[in-house]
């Protein structure tokens, strides 16, 4: 038995060094590959002021953009450490407002998911607006429209109109790919898109991934769905709205409606380390920067502003 | 219709349907395969993924996976022997017994789906551990600790009886006779069941989206002090793993190549799962020759 | 005689301290379980206690509609979507597993086994997002070809579903079969019954209630799968009118809507309860086989 408990230690211990050499390995084709992110371990650096750890959490929309300017915020503050998470901006939300997390990460206003008996729990969350969203209309390559009106939309979304033919297009029935009725794109999409809260019609598909959405409207004959500007590309016909061409300088200029904000709150004023991270967020050096990188609108050039309620101002 | 005719044509369906599911077998992993094995190479297997550029690769979700697999086999195999044993040798036939046994069955047929709401209301909302890769081994052992349990206690109900009496006879104590004369006959059968039930928890995603999130923060795999954020080792940190990657680049990836990617890692996953089969056969022969072996030296 | 008493005195320590561990695991199982039904049910029940929504308005209601301006949370959408899928997939599955169950034990018992056994492990290896993903790139786009409709919905629901669950039925069938005693078989043979009508008369009719046990097995875990049939039903929350229409089960609607609703809201109390009824569905078909193999045993 003795001899037994010895092999499987040695098992075990050669499991382990497997694992670290596999790491090993990694760390160095990682730096091979050219890749930027930094192989060395961090060490303290005296001078550095800012020091803790940060937590955020919800949307995976905007999830890519946190991670990529935490790692960047990360490499100046050496002694700060940011984790981002995902879950959904309705876990962002309850984890912030909980105080579970520093930031909560959603897609919507807090006060559209935190109502009624939660309502006070908004009200203590402060907003912070980083980048902007816009949602355009897409339809399968085949349907042979290209310009819908407000009014169309909502005669499609509503079932009203079932085939292509009746706003202009081909002889094709009109397949819905709509999001489920919790998703912050829908929201945006119905309260700018449509005007209106829809019901959900018998046999159309929903799905709450752009990625699903766009593969499913790309293949399904006389599909229509909405996808944010950042999954567009040639495999679909993208809507022009009430004449308006869904793009990035449009959005900026308030021609375009069909946009929302990401928003990262915290709950109450931030200490000091969430704060700077936030405050590096709407630097220009991001902005114009990963925001732009990655598909989003930069928050700190629109030209227009919005409140919880969709009033819209001009800056 | 003559019993003969009927005979034929039966025998023929049987046959022809056993094959279909040999056909469905090949065909999956064929597609699998085909579209997968072109894109997996080591640069795919250790680099970083990327957001919005091609060329990303699965290497901290390769890494997450195994872990992850590391640390729930850490917590269920040490418990579910402990209860396996319990169950195989000590347990009288009653009330209990038969009620821990329902037990076992219950939670093992849990929908993973409600196993994972489970962990994300206690593990990670109440005992705040958020999502991060304790709270995923925590979930997954709900699910893997009554396999375990099951895998042992018939491991020890397989060894003959007259080993145990004859360890009797010797005058030695139960526990001693559990622990060195049932133990080490009944130890192949556990492992192959380990490793295939290791193969589960390896390709498992619906548990983990709510417990060990869907992120993987820039690994240092340099840093190997389990107690800094950045280390691949610390336990507390966010960690999506190899099938909760796919579904999320399924679904969300932004990349030009993530469907590549998806057939990549799904790829990786079943050769993955592939080799866990062959190992639990192999593992389990060989312990078995290891074993009878010695004893014939004893 | 002092080295004597010290000896004894040891092995019962021994003893002692592994029964309390082995206590201490088996009060493990029973804490899970008890914590996962007490928290599982108090989130579930929380719809029904505040008001929300009455018992019969969330089982019998058809209309989902937890955001709206009236908001309503009929549930019987998913409920029977949930039920459908795992029918379907069960009518598909059972009669193919059935036919490799008997090809391995009555066909041809040498190489079809080790044929078959190998391909059984793999397909229940699999891992489901993998299922999920081969299911929306191969099974829909063909369905959308054959048949009205966009493919998505309920048929490629319970296809994929199907090929999920072939392995579970079919190894409970196979083992059922081959625990059959050989003179059963053998009489039946020396009357100069034909191999279909031993199969058919004798064999199915005897091991009938373990091959059921091996299909409510297999319906179990059709009903709690997630990921897969989330990828291909289309979410709908309607009754479907035919089976290419998009639909939507209890699995898929939580796993699209837990993220993005806030803990505590209707609509997030509303997708616990449906939780709770995968729990309670949980415990019938864990009834459901036991049922099965007691009257197995008589």
């Amino acid at each position: 038995m003795q001899f037994r408990k010895s092999w499987i230690m040695t098992l075990a211990l050669t499991s382990v060094l497997a694992l670290s050499a596999c790491g090993a390995n990694n760390a160095t084709t990682n730096n091979g590959g050219g890749n930027t992110s930094a192989t060395n371990a961090p060490t303290e650096t005296s001078g550095t002021e800012l020091k803790g750890s940060v937590l955020a959490s919800g949307s995976t929309a905007l999830q890519p953009l946190v991670e990529q300017v935490a790692e960047k915020f990360m490499e100046s503050n050496k002694g700060v450490d940011i984790q981002v998470q995902g879950g959904g901006s309705g876990t962002g939300l309850t984890q912030v407002a909980e105080k579970q997390v520093d930031i909560g990460n959603s897609d919507v206003f807090a006060e559209e998911k935190l109502k009624d008996a939660d309502a006070d729990k908004a009200a203590a969350l402060v907003d912070h607006q980083v980048a902007v969203v816009a949602i355009a209309a897409v339809t399968n390559k085949e349907v042979g429209v290209k310009d819908l009106t407000k009014q169309q939309l909502v005669d499609i979304f509503t079932g009203k109109v079932t085939n292509w033919k009746e706003v202009g297009g081909k002889d094709e029935k009109i397949q819905i790919i709509n999001r489920p009725g919790s998703s912050g794109t829908r929201a945006t999409f119905e309260s700018f898109a449509l005007g209106t809260k829809t019901e959900d019609l018998q046999g159309s598909i929903q799905e709450d991934s752009s990625g699903t959405v766009k593969k499913l409207v790309s293949e399904t004959p006389g599909a229509i769905g909405y996808l944010a500007l950042s999954y567009l590309d040639d495999s679909l016909t993208t809507l022009s709205y009430d004449g308006v061409e869904p793009s990035v300088d449009n959005v900026i200029a308030g021609k375009y409606p069909v946009w929302a904000y990401e928003h990262m709150y915290t709950n109450g004023e931030p200490n000091e380390t969430v704060k700077a991270f936030l405050d590096y967020f709407l630097t220009d050096e991001v902005q114009s920067g990963d925001v732009v990188e990655l598909g989003y609108i930069p928050a700190s050039k629109m030209q227009v502003a919005r409140d919880v309620k969709g009033n819209v101002t001009t800056k | 219709m003559k019993p003969r005719t009927a005979d034929k044509i039966a025998t023929t369906l049987i046959v022809f349907f056993a094959l279909l599911i040999v056909g469905i077998l090949v065909g999956l992993l064929g597609y699998i395969l085909m579209r997968g094995i072109s894109h997996i190479s080591w640069d795919f297997l250790t680099s970083a993924p990327q957001k919005i550029r091609a060329g990303g690769g699965v290497g901290p979700q390769l890494f997450n996976s195994i872990f992850l697999l590391f640390l729930t086999l850490l917590i269920t195999v040490p418990l579910g022997l402990g209860a396996g044993i319990f169950m195989a040798e000590y347990a009288r036939p009653g009330k209990l017994t038969a009620f821990i046994r329902l037990i076992v069955e219950v939670l093992s047929s849990f929908p993973s789906i409600v196993v994972g709401l489970f962990g994300l209301l206690l593990i990670v909302n109440y005992f705040n551990l958020g999502f991060s890769l304790i709270s995923g081994a925590l979930a997954l052992t709900v699910f893997n600790l009554p396999l375990m349990v099951r895998i042992t206690e018939q491991a020890f109900r397989t060894v003959p009886k007259q080993q145990k009496e004859a360890g009797f006879a010797l005058g030695l104590s139960k526990w001693k006779i559990v622990t060195s004369v049932l133990f080490p006959v009944a130890l192949p059968t556990i492992i192959t069941g380990t490793i295939l039930s290791a193969g589960r928890v390896f390709g498992e995603a619906a548990a983990l989206m709510f417990t060990a999130g869907m992120s993987s923060p820039r690994l240092d795999f340099g840093n190997w002090n389990p107690l800094s954020p950045s280390s691949p080792l610390n336990p507390f940190r966010p960690a999506e793993t190899l099938a909760v990657h796919i579904w999320k680049i399924n679904s969300e990836g932004l990349a030009p190549d993530a469907v590549q990617i998806a057939a990549g890692a799904s790829a990786v996953l079943v050769i993955t799962v592939l080799i866990f089969n062959l190992a639990a056969r192999y593992f389990g022969r060989f312990i078995y020759r290891k074993l009878t072996a010695s004893k014939r030296m004893n | 005689m002092k080295a004597n008493k010290s000896r004894i005195e040891k092995h019962h320590i021994e003893d002692f301290i592994g029964r309390t561990y082995m206590s201490f695991c088996v009060t493990l199982l029973i804490v899970i379980i008890v914590s996962m039904v007490y928290f599982v049910a108090s989130k579930g029940l929380s719809t029904f206690i505040s008001g929300t929504t009455s018992v019969s308005e969330f089982f019998f209601g058809t209309k989902w509609s937890p955001d709206g301006d009236t908001p309503s949370f009929g549930a019987l959408p998913f409920i029977s979507g949930s039920f459908l899928v795992t029918l379907l997939a069960a009518l598909i599955a059972s009669p193919l597993s059935i036919c490799a169950a008997l090809f391995m034990t009555e066909i041809v018992p040498g190489w079809g086994k080790k044929l078959l056994q190998p391909v059984i492990e793999l397909l229940s290896g699999i891992p489901s997002v993998v299922y999920g993903f081969v299911g929306l790139s191969v099974i829909v786009p063909l369905l959308r070809n054959i048949f009205p409709g966009q493919g998505i919905g309920v048929a490629a629901g319970a296809l994929v579903l199907s090929v999920m669950i072939l392995p579970t039925i079919t190894s409970v069938a196979a083992d059922a079969l081959s625990s059959l005693p050989q003179n059963l078989k053998e009489s039946s043979f020396a009357l100069g019954a034909t191999r279909w009508q031993t199969i058919s008369r004798v064999i199915i009719p005897t091991t009938l209630p373990a091959i059921m046990t091996g299909v409510v097995l297999g319906m179990a875990r059709a009903f709690g799968e997630a990921l897969a049939v989330q990828m291909v039903i289309g979410n709908a929350p309607f009754v479907p009118r035919s089976l290419f229409e998009s639909a939507s089960t209890l699995t898929s609607v939580i796993t699209l809507g837990m993220g993005n609703t806030t803990m505590g809201s209707p609509h997030n109390n509303a997708l616990w309860s449906m939780a709770l009824v995968l729990m309670l569905m949980t415990f019938v078909f864990v009834f459901l086989v036991r049922l099965l193999e007691r009257r197995n045993k008589i």
